[in-house]
């Protein structure tokens, strides 16, 4: 393992107070910025959602490399593992950004809902009205 | 060849960490330990699929509900204590993950009463955790009435006053902002949605009656929670199981160093991992 039982246990003992200072952190940060700490004193969602995912990303690197012992094993091991998950990286921008277009049409539809009531009535389906619009 | 092929199975006989039929062993670690790292990757891409997806519906939606206000119970009647029974939560799985390491750290001593010891506070943990899952799931389904397709959590998006109060929380003439969340209560097996006046915007003075969160919000509530409730479950079974091989002696007998006793240890490790982004993007997001 490379080093002796007493300086590995004091190690995790280390890890896991880091840990939980991390995860007390985040719960602080996610109350701060939606106001329960400090009264009507909210922060922007983006800049606090990007804190917590860090220290989310730290806490993943402790877990994986201090517990799971990645840190230790050979290089060949560490790459076959974690470079698949770097995939993830275009689901994550590739869905979130189309589900953020499914938020836009369903915004898109319900607008063309509300225009309608002060319209005449149209005899054909909402999906031509919509193309029919868009053409116009 | 023949003779070849003989003697390096004759070999692997006498080799104590085997599995592998070839001469020598990919990536220096044992058959075993590599297979748990390739379902642990396989295992991440599955929860990653269902994050992704719930990502994707949070996306989509106009309004979400706010994790603060959803999880905002704590046993003993306790309301208003926002994200408090989460974080212990968490806690005790983080505990339970420290003391898997000292097992392992045990096992690699040989110390069979330290490996068991450490073992079974790891169980301890791992049922704790479940514990506090079905109760966090019973509050939800049985007192505040979430199930799989409906979400009594709304948000609202426009300014307005209340024209009625639920005798709960909110009162008649209470004002609200966009943002800010309800729940719709439940009286005699109905929901009650009370009815509010719009008091900005293009609706001023209209009178609306409170809408249902997100359908899809409890149905990944409970599928992506569930999910990882029964890792743990599953997680704390073959807990048992190796900690009463290691109480009987049998790895002693094997020789092979506790090496079930890592094994499960990545596979518990690993629970808590998805722990971390489960409670990022359920409770803290």
């Amino acid at each position: 393992m490379g080093h002796d039982y007493e300086t590995s246990k004091k190690l995790v003992l280390k890890i896991i107070i880091i840990l939980g200072i991390i995860t007390l952190a985040e719960v602080f940060f996610a109350l701060l910025g939606k106001g329960y700490i400090v009264e009507g004193w909210h922060f922007p969602t983006v800049i606090m959602g990007g804190v917590m995912i860090i220290m989310s990303a730290v806490k993943a690197y402790l877990i994986i490399y201090e517990f799971m012992h990645m840190k230790y094993e050979v290089p060949g091991l560490v790459k076959s593992v974690l470079l698949p998950t770097f995939l993830l990286v275009w689901g994550i921008i590739a869905f979130l950004y189309e589900g953020n277009d499914w938020g836009n049409r369903r915004d898109l539809i319900s607008d063309k809902n509300k225009e309608e009531r002060f319209e005449e009535p149209r005899e054909t389906g909402l999906i031509y009205d919509l193309k029919y619009s868009e053409n116009q | 060849m023949a003779v070849d092929t003989l003697a390096h199975t004759d070999l692997s006989h006498h080799d104590n960490e085997v599995s592998w039929d070839g001469a020598s062993r990919p990536f220096k670690a044992s058959y075993g330990k590599l297979m748990m790292w390739y379902f642990l990757l396989s295992d991440a891409f599955t929860f990653a699929g269902f994050l992704i997806s719930y990502g994707a519906l949070r996306m989509s939606s106009p309004a979400w509900p706010v994790p603060d206000f959803v999880f905002s119970t704590f046993p003993g009647g306790l309301h208003h204590k926002p994200l408090y029974f989460v974080t212990l939560m968490t806690f005790i799985l983080l505990f339970s993950s420290f003391t898997m390491v000292r097992a392992v750290q045990e096992g690699q001593q040989e110390n069979k009463n330290g490996v068991a010891f450490w073992m079974i506070l790891t169980i301890l943990g791992g049922l704790g955790f479940l514990g506090c899952q079905a109760w966090e799931w019973t509050t939800l389904i049985g007192k505040e009435h979430m199930s799989y397709h409906t979400n009594p959590f709304g948000t609202h998006t426009e300014h307005g006053v209340y024209l009625e109060g639920d005798g709960v929380d909110i009162k008649e003439g209470d004002i609200f902002a966009p943002g800010d969340s309800y729940l719709i209560h439940q009286h005699d097996g109905e929901f009650h949605q009370l009815s509010y006046r719009v008091t900005e915007g293009e609706d001023t003075g209209m009178v609306k009656e409170m809408s249902f969160g997100p359908k899809a919000f409890g149905a990944l509530f409970f599928f992506i929670t569930g999910f990882h409730g029964f890792h743990v479950f599953s997680g704390v079974v073959f807990l048992i199981i190796i900690c009463v091989n290691v109480i009987s002696g049998l790895y002693v007998k094997r020789k092979n160093g506790y090496e079930m006793v890592e094994k499960i240890g990545l596979y518990w490790h690993f629970v808590d991992l998805v722990w971390v982004f489960v409670f990022l993007v359920f409770y803290l997001l």
